[in-house]
């Protein structure tokens, strides 16, 4: 379609709105007889709560109630649940029961204890203030490597060792064998520090009962609304789903850490019922450090085998992944299944194993952010290859050329079947773009003033699909707009105008006549929200087979008014014709005649609209290679960002501007966890270090270059727009290709280990080893 | 944030009336660090005693060898004050270098100088270029000035009126900033004053703004970068945390005086 739509980097439909102040979140929105919800939070890392007294809160002005954990035990309420199934090996995952507000223990500093609710936020605040807690501090352990050592703090009594799972996946005898003929091994112990996602709008939430019907309506920032209303309806509240209604306003920014049912939701609930009033709750930034989830905190060592010609034999994972205190919903699965579904990368190594341990530590929960075990299985492979290049003299560009997977299909170790890919070209690219004949000369221009310049390469692969199968539906509106009904959520993404584009090729109407709808359970009857760059591949998939249930329809309708049999009838640009004739009818009138029942074929019901599920659940392989240029000034450790570059397929592309606006923010995301984030809890207390943004550490526009990125377009056949998932990409690829230039710039200094974040302490310490041994 | 009462005091004198009064009132002026810890209920004043309608607290003016700047100049006032640029330019550059935009356009010289915070920028300045601070009763020199994390001459419900700067024969100021917070880590303010003078301040890395003795000697026998490229800061006593270590910012101290020097030229 050369006129279309898909394919145009169109500004977005949604910019209008969000750029002059008229976005509608949460906490813009005001409910009459609203009443104000403040969380207390424990200030322990592990404590018994011996004594609880609220009843000077309780009396305090404008207070209406204080909840605690009693109070939610005896309304009959059910624990979140987590339903991550992960392969364990050696007994099931355990899953601790996590109560929306503590029971006799607190497990991590900022973990609720009571819920104030009342006339204002600030009266709720003082009240909490109120509230005495005798709490008898436990030891505390905040790491995950040690909180698997005997003798270390226990977390939960059906956990002993703090053991959550242990998980295997590959083939051991054969991974053994290929490392005992090996000619080379290498290994390496690394961090996947632990981030958080910090989505620039807080959670927030309003909670409405509605004592007549006994239904519940949940108003909420959030990513995924059918998941967080099954889990609420079957395993807190024990109510037919229906009777739960979730649905989310604009959403400012989500990246994993909103689809997930947080203990807030439970308390303003049970609020809003005993109290009969709209209860809201708004998240500050320090409660989001806090109490929400933290993303990555995995560690390991990895270790990859090579022949004498440096072809990868093995790759072998043992992985520790720190879960929190808590089984969060996907927490379990992160660092298990979807780390294996992309370790190895983009590389055919024929035998991988992936072994891992889940850990219980009293720190905040552990789930899925931007890539969710993706960024750490393709960070682990590529400084594997990376300290296979350099410790066995391989070319880093020729050691990966050789070790591309070039043919497909091609079915990885591990059982991913990945049907396309542009691999070897993404690589050839980025290593033209990278002008590597001209790196000795920029080298020692920066050398010349002091300065220490790397130079580094990285590929990812991406395995795209999040939860399988999608749901859309297309329905035509007496305003003449047409509605795009999604299980899908865009928090920033831009669908308003991506899914339009889709739509009005598919029906031969301008863009603007679509109208979004999304994110509610009371208008979509079911979906999985967003996550695992999923949308559009199954998401679009949707609303294409919504769109030709649809025209089925319209072609019945308008072969009736047009006196013809369907199959006489050609569409095309928004018109139904009798072939071989000037005869035809728009879409929109057939839309506007089908309000008529008389216009319409014996027994067809009135109205235009169409819905399908799309049972997809293949996954899709973006993949890419991106390049890093840095400086480090030797003296201070600081590391300045030169130049990024990025070659990606996305497969086909439906919009390039926000395909790139979306591997920029992942691109951002990623240079950050390479160079600055880092959550930090104090050793033995347990208490956050880095509880604002004043020591947790965000990149800015600043410290970024100018990111080139560039497309070739290998279009999937795994749904029928031919497109791959772009939104976590960047947040997979950055870090390793970041990490490859520092090590790049360091190594003359004789750095040969540095785990990220690669800050200006941490670079200086790393240099200062090197030299004095 | 607490309910506290909202005075805005026309005069020095009322200001100082009603600082004496309560006890528990508390000067704003930019409010960059006052509203924040406010707004985390990490201090509760009774009274909030507004100074942006002072007119006595505002200006910038040269006069012979003094450059006087009152307590209200912001920091965008004095990185874009030709007085300042062309008698103290490391003063601008270093006022131009706060915080962000934001920061800049609220937060005063006053309010920074009189709450020391230990990473802040304009302590280094003050002590390295031996200013005095006019209160609203006396002079104080900044070597008697500075006295702790936070703490300084000043007597409860005494205001910092303005601080009037020697201007020196040359002078230089590079600082490290703190990834995150973009407040110093460590810095080093380092001049020739025209009495033939040569101090060094160094912010960030120690509790409070500190004079570096052994660079002020070295600078003053050769004033060079490579005078101080090879005095060692002890770390003893130096503030350390998640961005920066005692031994870090002690090895800063002498990168960034050598990075000074080498800016005043």
């Amino acid at each position: 379609m050369p006129e279309g739509f898909v394919g145009r980097g169109l500004r977005r439909v949604e910019d209008a709105r969000f750029l002059t102040g008229r976005g509608r979140y949460v906490a813009d929105l005001q409910e009459p007889g609203q009443l104000h919800g403040v969380v207390l939070r424990s200030p322990h890392a592990h404590a018994r709560i011996a004594a609880l007294d609220a009843e000077a809160a309780r009396a305090m002005p404008g207070v209406r109630a204080v909840l605690t954990g009693e109070d939610l035990a005896a309304e009959g309420l059910g624990p979140l649940p987590c339903p991550a199934t992960v392969q364990t090996v050696g007994g099931p995952l355990i899953i601790p029961p996590r109560h929306a507000l503590a029971r006799e223990r607190v497990r991590h500093v900022g973990e609720g204890v009571a819920f104030v609710v009342a006339d204002s936020a600030a009266a709720a605040r003082d009240a909490a203030e109120a509230i005495r807690v005798a709490y008898e501090p436990l030891p505390a352990v905040t790491e995950a490597p040690a909180a698997l050592v005997p003798g270390a703090p226990l977390l939960w009594e059906e956990a002993p060792g703090n053991l959550a799972f242990r998980f295997e996946k590959g083939d051991r005898a054969a991974t053994e064998a290929a490392f005992a003929d090996a000619a080379h091994v290498v290994a390496l112990d690394l961090v996947n520090q632990r981030v958080h996602a910090a989505p620039i709008e807080p959670r927030a939430a309003i909670a409405r009962h509605d004592p007549a019907t006994g239904g519940f309506d949940l108003l909420l920032a959030g990513q995924s609304v059918h998941n967080i209303r099954d889990q609420l309806a079957d395993a807190v509240f024990r109510l037919p789903r229906e009777r739960i209604r979730v649905h989310c306003p604009d959403v400012g920014g989500g990246f994993g850490l909103k689809n997930f049912l947080f203990p807030e939701y439970v308390m303003l609930l049970s609020a809003a019922r005993r109290l009969g009033r709209p209860v809201r709750w708004v998240a500050d930034h320090t409660e989001e450090f806090l109490a929400a989830v933290h993303g990555r905190a995995v560690q390991g060592r990895g270790r990859l085998a090579l022949d004498a010609e440096g072809r990868f034999l093995a790759l072998h994972a043992e992985m520790i992944a720190d879960l929190g205190a808590y089984c969060s919903p996907a927490g379990p699965a992160c660092p298990t299944n979807s780390f294996s579904t992309a370790v190895g990368g983009p590389y055919a190594i024929p035998a991988m194993l992936v072994e891992v341990r889940g850990a219980f530590t009293n720190t905040a929960p552990v789930d899925a952010y931007r890539g969710a075990g993706k960024p750490e299985a393709n960070y682990l492979t590529e400084r594997l290859v990376e300290e296979a290049a350099r410790r066995c003299g391989f070319d880093p560009v020729e050691l990966r050329r050789r070790n591309l997977v070039r043919h497909f299909p091609y079915r990885s170790a591990l059982g991913m079947m990945m049907d396309c890919g542009r691999f070897a070209e993404n690589l050839e690219e980025a290593a033209r773009l990278a002008d590597r004949p001209g790196f000795a000369a920029r080298r020692a221009e920066s050398e010349a003033r002091g300065r220490r310049r790397g130079l580094g390469l990285a590929c990812f692969l991406e395995t795209a699909r999040g939860a399988p199968q999608e749901w859309g539906g297309l329905r035509f509106e007496a305003d003449g707009t047409v509605s795009i009904l999604l299980g899908t959520q865009s928090n920033g993404q831009g669908h308003e105008t991506s899914f339009a584009q889709v739509a009005a090729d598919r029906l031969g109407l301008p863009v603007e006549r679509f109208r979004l709808v999304q994110a509610d359970t009371a208008a979509i009857p079911r979906g999985a929200g967003h996550g695992g760059a999923r949308s559009l591949h199954l998401g679009g998939g949707a609303l294409v087979l919504a769109a030709e249930a649809l025209l089925g329809k319209a072609r019945a309708i308008a072969a009736h008014l047009l006196q013809a049999a369907p199959s006489e009838l050609d569409f095309a640009a928004g018109r139904f014709t009798v072939r071989g004739t000037e005869r035809g009818v728009t879409l929109a009138a057939v839309a506007e005649a089908a309000r008529d029942p008389a216009s319409l074929p014996e027994g067809m019901a009135p109205g235009l609209a169409a819905e399908a599920l799309n049972p997809e659940d293949r996954v899709t392989f973006p993949a890419g290679c991106h390049v890093a240029e840095v400086e480090v000034d030797p003296e201070t450790g600081a590391i300045a960002l030169l130049r990024y570059q990025a070659v990606d397929d996305y497969g086909r592309l439906v919009n390039p501007l926000l395909t790139a606006g979306q591997v920029q923010g992942g691109v951002a995301q990623g240079i950050g966890q390479a160079l600055m984030e880092a959550v930090a809890y104090e050793a033995g207390s347990g208490q956050l270090l880095s509880a604002s943004f004043m020591d947790y550490c965000l990149p800015r526009a600043a410290d970024l270059p100018a990111l080139e990125i560039g497309f070739g377009e290998c279009p999937t056949a795994s749904n029928p727009l031919g497109v791959k998932g772009c939104g976590q990409a960047g947040a997979i690829a950055a870090p390793q290709a970041v990490m490859a230039a520092v090590l790049d710039a360091l190594a003359p200094l004789g750095v040969t280990a540095l785990d990220m974040p690669a800050t200006p302490l941490r670079v200086w310490q790393a240099i200062r080893t090197a030299r004095d041994g | 944030m607490y309910d506290f009462a909202y005075h805005k005091p026309g005069s020095v004198a009322d200001a100082v009336k009603l600082l004496t009064a309560d006890p528990e009132a508390r000067p704003i002026s930019g409010g960059q660090t006052l509203l924040p810890a406010l707004k985390h209920r990490l201090n509760r004043p009774t009274a909030l005693v507004d100074l942006s309608g002072i007119a006595e607290l505002k200006g910038i003016r040269k006069e012979g060898d003094t450059l006087t700047i009152g307590a209200l100049a912001r920091h965008v006032d004095v990185a874009e004050s030709a007085e300042v640029t062309s008698a103290i330019p490391a003063l601008a550059r270093m006022a131009a270098n706060i915080g962000d935009i934001q920061v800049r356009n609220r937060g005063t010289i006053g309010g920074s100088v009189a709450n020391n915070d230990p990473a802040a920028d304009y302590p280094a300045a003050v002590l390295g270029l031996g200013a005095t601070i006019v209160t609203d009763r006396r002079r104080i020199a900044a070597d008697d000035f500075f006295q702790g994390m936070f703490t300084t001459a000043l007597e409860p419900g005494e205001l910092l009126v303005a601080i009037e700067f020697p201007i020196p024969e040359k002078a230089g100021y590079a600082k490290m900033r703190n990834p995150a917070s973009r407040y110093v880590m460590t810095g080093a303010f380092v001049a020739r004053l025209r009495s033939g003078e040569v101090r060094v301040a160094i912010n960030g890395a120690g509790p409070c703004v500190f004079r570096q003795a052994e660079m002020e000697k070295a600078l003053s026998a050769n004033w060079s970068p490579e005078a101080v490229a090879n005095i060692r800061q002890s770390p003893e006593g130096l503030n350390s945390d998640i961005h920066g270590s005692a031994e870090y910012r002690a090895h800063l101290v002498t990168v960034m005086a050598k990075r000074a020097v080498a800016e005043a030229g």
